[in-house]
């Protein structure tokens, strides 16, 4: 399968619940995956599939006394995170893991300068002087290219459009010079034409740190640009996980392949979208068998009664569904 | 940002006038004016007199335009029972209360905010509900009652603090107290509701990623930014600290304008009354415009607009 | 290149009427088991009733007469302390006057104000909120500028020169606090109109040729009933302390009419001998605002918890 040795991020089993007064959304149901050094692992699904709440739990930044990890492992660079003390986490957050998050319209602090928010993160590299701070604050900025970084420093953010405030949100999470990032729908939010250059700006920074990055996101179109491989995510549990050219181009489980089949295509004859039918289940109340079943085309009985175990496709390509091969 | 300063002060000047021709047609309400204003022993000749001072042998029109000429001079009438220009009167008790608000306003955010944020920080546990027992309890007690219980307890039964007047440091304990406890309560829930808001935001999961300590996001990121709506309620409680001054004051006989403001209902000092009314609504408008524009200095999205 | 996204599954679509206030009321223990209905505030329940039971039935409830003066038993205190007679459970005042008696007919007065003022101040605010906001435009603008100027300025000072100039007396007392009232039911009730005037009924009976009188009448006042009701309980408890108030600075009711205000103005001269005058009714202004408020906040939270930040 994956050698361990390559290994930055082991995630095997991981449960996170909602606790709601209306009964437990478990929005991380059995979640396993693993994240290599370098790479670029794509994690794709609907929305409220559960993908940022897994980001938040590898993070363990789950909004207090909603959520909570109940059960499961988070392997960082060998070490089971899970167990570590809330300082203890604040020591490896933004050093050996940093996040970038959605919305930049939201993700900075609008009373603080940019250069400020910025020398707060370069500071966990080490106390330094403010000279020498802003110096890196200046370099920093225009690493995600960025112009004129020095008066962007004294600016608001309410001064910068929205690509600029996320390539800010980009610096701030690699200051601290991260093996593991994990980027939350980064592109979600913005312009059309800015999502382009800043998956470029992404991979550039990848390349150049060596960082692995988890990509959440629910646009195949930024799976095969950015991802490595990819795992597609439903209902709480990941149903499919290998290198993204097979995963393109033969997709196995039923989920996948309906999703793929959706995407609307340049080339081709043109007919209606196809869409899928139904709604995905309700992660207060899970059926006992595949999530899927209700608007799976080729469901029978078997998949009903119990969950699909889990079916080797390629060296490094797994789907959870009964009829792999079949269909 | 010179922009909403000038807004600002054109909407005070509305507001002002506003103010203005409502007293002036209160005072006209009852049908003769000239009785109000002058004390129970005026002559005939008195009468006379005040009638042409006041234009009432002209058109209402006239005469507010009288009022305002004599206004805009500085001359808001005669206190009936004092024997002095109303200027007068209140611009010599000013200074009096002038010295406690600002000690009541300490005290209310002083023990307001930190209770605020503790009580978001805690929520639902112990602490929030103790904060808010005091919150309810601070708005439920008629403040002059408060003011007779202090008394009570302090002055009379336990004798250490002073029940009235001006005087040493100790004479301003109880009055502040009294003033400045139903501020506790009003600073302690909009910190705790401005903090449970910003708590949820997303630069503060920014900066619980960059691994900054808790104390630090709280205190610097939480705090800073749940102090902006904090601020525009200095205005308004500003504006209750100046007239829960007229029952403070006046329960602890201390010389300000609030006790002004309640000589003048005692003794229906109708000029003095009326004097008072428009000037600390130019007091209140002022301190608003104050805060307005201390609060657009605070938040750089409208200082650098 | 995107996936098609599908909306999560989980609740259920709200109704596009709002349910009438009574209804929430009345589904208490049921629901889809909410916790907090088990919640109902007791102890300001029975608090607010014996107030009301003790100002509907004062004269029946009243030991002696709250005016009569019987100076002999001047200064007595109340009846557990020395010195105290069973008489006059509270003790009296400096004319001889039993606190309990005037205690009870003060709540009727008391409750009163509080009655008239909110229904003329909350339906002054209720009428104008509903006009500005759904007509709008300029009409909106200029009923909105007096609604800013009147939480600029503190009501009590027009209520003071109201009760100079026009005397003293329980009409001058209504006008003054209605005036405290009126601007913030005005600027919520608007709000909620505001929400209202874009809803589906509302352009349906457009549609059908309703004039805008009777689409304000019939379709919009009954759906801000709730918020309305709610802002009546979370102002009561103003409304006494305002009556209070104005009645210690001697601008309320004249006496020998007893007001709980009054009483406290009248024993604070004397507080050292006889505690009792002032203190006590303090406590039931106190008993009566707190647990109208922990009601209102209650009901506040059945009907409509959107008015929190209120």
């Amino acid at each position: 399968m994956s050698s361990s040795a390559q290994t930055i991020l082991d995630v095997r089993d991981l449960h996170t619940h909602f606790f709601l007064r209306r009964g437990v959304v478990k929005a991380v149901d059995g979640v396993s995956f693993t994240l290599r050094k370098g790479e670029v692992l794509g994690l794709v699904g609907e929305s409220g599939c559960g993908k940022s709440l897994t980001a938040l739990s590898v993070m363990r930044l789950l909004p207090k006394g909603a959520a909570r990890t109940v059960q499961g492992e988070i392997v960082l660079d060998g070490e089971n995170i899970l167990k570590r003390t809330p300082a203890q986490m604040r020591e490896i957050r933004g050093r050996k893991i940093s996040m970038v998050l959605q919305d930049p319209q939201t993700s900075l602090n609008p009373v603080f300068s940019i250069g400020d928010q910025l020398r707060e993160a370069l500071l966990r590299r080490g106390p330094a002087k403010l000279k020498e701070i802003m110096k890196q604050a200046v370099a920093a900025l225009r690493r995600v290219d960025i112009a004129a970084p020095e008066q962007r420093i004294g600016q608001y953010p309410h001064q910068m459009s929205g690509g600029m405030k996320q390539r800010v949100v980009g610096a701030i999470a690699i200051s601290g010079e991260p093996e593991v990032l994990i980027a939350d729908e980064p592109t979600t939010a913005l312009d059309v034409t800015i999502q382009l250059q800043y998956l470029k700006l992404l991979k550039r920074l990848q390349r150049e740190n060596g960082m692995a990055i988890l990509f959440i996101t629910h646009d195949f179109g930024v799976v095969a640009r950015m991802c490595d491989r990819v795992a597609v995510m439903y209902a709480g549990r990941i149903v499919e996980c290998g290198p993204v050219k097979q995963i393109f181009e033969a997709p196995s489980h039923p989920y996948t392949r309906a999703l793929i089949a959706s995407v609307p295509k340049m080339s081709g004859t043109r007919g209606r979208l196809t869409a899928i039918d139904g709604q995905p289940p309700s992660l207060m109340d899970l059926p006992v068998g595949c999530r899927f079943a209700s608007r799976c085309a080729h469901v029978e009985q078997r998949c009903l009664e119990a969950y699909p175990g889990t079916t080797q496709i390629g060296a490094d390509h797994t789907a959870d569904c009964w009829k792999i091969g079949s269909i | 940002m010179k922009r909403y300063i000038a807004r600002r002060l054109m909407q005070g000047a509305i507001l002002l006038v506003m103010v203005a021709m409502i007293v002036f047609f209160l005072g006209r309400l009852t049908g003769n004016p000239v009785d109000l204003m002058l004390p129970e022993d005026a002559t005939a000749e008195d009468r006379e007199a005040m009638i042409k001072t006041l234009g009432l042998d002209g058109s209402v029109l006239d005469q507010f335009v009288i009022f305002v000429t004599n206004a805009v001079q500085g001359d808001l009438g005669r206190s009936i029972r004092m024997k002095q220009p109303a200027v007068e009167a209140f611009f010599d008790r000013l200074p009096n209360t002038l010295i406690i608000i600002p000690w009541a306003l300490l005290l209310g955010m002083v023990a307001g905010i930190p209770l605020g944020v503790m009580a978001a920080l805690n929520r639902g546990g112990l602490l929030d509900r103790f904060a808010g027992t005091v919150a309810v309890l601070g708005v439920a007690m008629p403040s002059f009652w408060l003011g007779v219980l202090l008394i009570f307890v302090f002055s009379v039964e336990l004798g250490w603090l002073p029940s009235s007047r001006m005087g040493g440091p100790d004479h301003y304990v109880l009055p502040v107290i009294t003033l400045g406890t139903f501020l506790v309560a009003g600073f302690m829930r909009i910190t705790r509701s401005a903090m449970l808001e910003v708590m949820e935001s997303e630069f503060v999961k920014l900066a619980r990623i960059k691994g900054l300590a808790e104390t630090t996001v709280i205190w610097k990121h939480c705090l800073r930014n749940a102090l902006i709506p904090v601020l525009t309620l200095w205005g308004v409680f500003v504006g209750n600290l100046i007239t829960g001054a007229i029952v403070t004051e006046t329960v602890f006989a201390w010389p300000g304008i609030g006790r002004l403001t309640y000589e003048a209902v005692i003794y229906r000092d109708f000029p003095l009354l009326q004097a008072v009314i428009i000037l600390k609504s130019i007091l209140i408008l002022t301190i608003n415009l104050g805060v307005d524009i201390l609060y657009a200095y605070v938040d750089p999205r409208i200082r650098l607009a | 290149m995107a996936v098609v996204d599908r909306p999560q599954s989980a609740l259920p679509a709200a109704a596009d009427t709002p349910r009438p206030f009574w209804r929430s009321l009345l589904t208490l223990r049921g629901g889809a088991g909410v916790r907090r209905t088990a919640r109902v505030p007791w102890i300001p329940i029975v608090i607010i009733s014996v107030i009301v039971v003790m100002a509907v039935f004062a004269p029946l409830l009243a030991p002696h007469s709250p005016i009569d003066q019987t100076l002999r038993d001047k200064m007595l205190p109340p009846a557990w302390m020395d010195g105290g007679k069973a008489k006059y459970l509270l003790g009296t005042d400096h004319f001889g006057r039993d606190i309990l008696s005037r205690l009870i007919h003060g709540a009727r007065v008391s409750l009163l104000v509080a009655l008239l003022a909110l229904t003329a101040g909350g339906g002054v605010g209720l009428l104008i909120g509903i006009v500005s906001g759904y007509v709008g435009g300029k009409v909106d603008a200029v009923l909105m500028r007096l609604v800013d100027a009147a939480f600029t300025f503190p009501a009590i000072l027009f209520a003071l020169l109201l009760a100079v100039t026009m005397g003293q007396g329980l009409g001058t007392l209504v006008i003054a606090i209605s005036l405290l009232l009126w601007a913030s039911f005005a600027r919520v009730i608007r709000g909620e109109v505001l929400a209202l005037r874009q809803r589906d009924f509302v352009a349906l009976a457009k549609v059908r040729g309703c004039s805008t009188l009777r689409i304000m009448l019939t379709h919009i006042l009954p759906n801000v009933l709730n918020t309305f009701m709610v802002l009546v309980t979370l102002n009561i408890g103003v409304v006494i302390i305002a009556e209070a108030s104005l009645s210690f600075l001697g601008a309320g009711i004249p006496p020998p009419t007893p007001t709980w205000g009054l009483m406290i103005s009248e024993g604070r001269g004397r507080i050292a001998e006889a505690w009792w005058v002032a203190l006590i009714p303090g406590i039931a202004i106190t008993l009566l605002v707190l647990s109208v408020n922990l009601f209102g906040d209650w009901l506040r939270d059945r009907l409509d918890p959107r008015l929190r930040q209120l």
